[in-house]
């Protein structure tokens, strides 16, 4: 359902200021969003003046900062610091992105600004629950599906059967696609989302996959496809540069194409 | 979804509106909603007319009399903005129906182009009008 506003328990109220270091000569404030699940009150922003020229170039360099030499309360996750696992999404200077491939200077704007993921429930600070993204994706049932006999050595496929493949396969299912889409926001427990359904095209476009009938019953439903309403977030955020709207649309392509 | 652990507080839900910073193409899908409810409401004013045309000269009359009124140019003109606006992006819908136009910078750019359509037919519209004395 459309809520445009926050509810009462998660207005983002004014947090701790944390001065620059004295000396400081290039100064940046962080503006990040902060919230324990042991402490009180509501979420708040905490503000952090860090010496830039002490911190490296990317907003997860900034965080592994403020967590090793000023407040080491803050909660995030990562893990491969290039882009390839995920965990570092985030809501960086209003967009969604990989705190370990954005640069801080990149952001826009006086001050840079995090929050997590949006519209998720939060488990602490920067750490979104994803439990309904991932039931989401085991949903597509993600495996090559077959009832012809196990082949003596690989399912094979032909070059061109294996490109169809490029631009979906690389989704590192980070989730900044999913929650930068207004539908997902106001019907994200029937809507299965940008993610989810990229992932989706790429087992229905599998020539390896021969269960592509049954994915496509699963897919036809009001809510679970058709609620994508091509409002673009998804492959303007994507961070990977792929582009789920367009994966949608052939998903939607390919329901007309077995019933004309 | 997964609950907060028995005892512990209820988790806050993460800011979404008050962050976002708006891409071009999410302003335009918006708006483009917006522009079809005016479209609903622009058809009220046309059934309008058509009423009072079937009521005799006298209704038709104040009825045209109050359309042709500053407030009733002004609306007139917002509903042929909002035509237009709908109309070209009727146009990208179609394109992304056939598979078209999703790279960012195509949908930016004719989501730029839509509010400019919008903007350049509607004043070509009334300055047909107002040079040939329709209005």
């Amino acid at each position: 359902m459309v809520q445009l506003t926050l509810p009462k328990n998660s207005k983002v109220g004014k947090g701790r200021h944390y001065p620059a270091p004295a000396g400081a000569k290039n100064v940046k404030t962080f503006r990040v969003y902060r919230w324990d699940p042991e402490g009180e009150g509501n979420p708040a922003w905490d503000s952090y003046d860090l010496d830039v020229d002490a911190v490296g170039p990317m907003v997860l360099d900034a965080l592994i900062h403020i967590k090793n030499h000023v407040d080491s309360t803050l909660a995030f996750r990562r893990s491969c610091r290039e882009g390839v696992c995920g965990s570092c999404a985030m809501n960086i200077g209003g967009r969604n992105t990989l705190a370990c491939t954005h640069g801080w200077a990149e952001v826009p704007g006086k001050d840079v600004q995090i929050s997590p993921l949006p519209h998720l429930p939060v488990v602490k600070d920067l750490v979104a629950d994803l439990t309904l993204f991932y039931a989401q994706y085991a949903s597509i049932e993600p495996w090559l599906h077959t009832t012809t006999p196990q082949p003596q050595g690989e399912w094979l496929q032909s070059e061109e059967d294996r490109a169809k493949l490029d631009g979906l396969y690389e989704c590192i299912l980070c989730a900044c696609c999913s929650t930068s889409c207004p539908s997902y926001w106001w019907n994200g427990e029937k809507y299965l989302g940008p993610a989810t359904l990229l992932q989706a095209r790429r087992w229905l476009v599998d020539s390896r996959d021969e269960a592509t009938g049954e994915r496509l019953d699963a897919l036809e439903d009001p809510f679970k496809l058709y609620r994508c309403h091509t409002i673009m977030n998804c492959a303007q955020v994507c961070p990977k540069g792929l582009n789920p709207a367009e994966a949608i649309a052939e998903v939607k392509a390919m329901l007309v194409e077995r019933v004309v | 979804m997964a609950e907060a652990p028995p005892g512990a507080r209820a988790r806050p839900l993460s800011p979404h509106t008050t962050i976002w910073r708006w891409h071009i193409t999410m302003a335009a899908s918006i708006l483009n909603r917006v522009a079809g409810v005016a479209l609903y409401l622009g058809l009220l004013i046309v059934a309008g007319w058509a009423l009072a045309l079937a009521s005799g000269p006298d209704a038709y009359g104040a009825y045209t009399g109050r359309l042709g009124s500053l407030v009733g140019r002004v609306i007139l003109f917002g509903v042929s903005v909002a035509l237009f606006f709908h109309m070209a992006n009727g146009v990208r819908h179609f394109a992304w129906d056939l598979g078209r136009g999703f790279a960012p910078k195509t949908a930016d750019a004719t989501a730029w182009g839509s509010f400019a359509f919008a903007i350049v037919a509607a004043v070509a519209l009334w300055t047909v009008a107002l040079t040939n004395g329709a209005l």
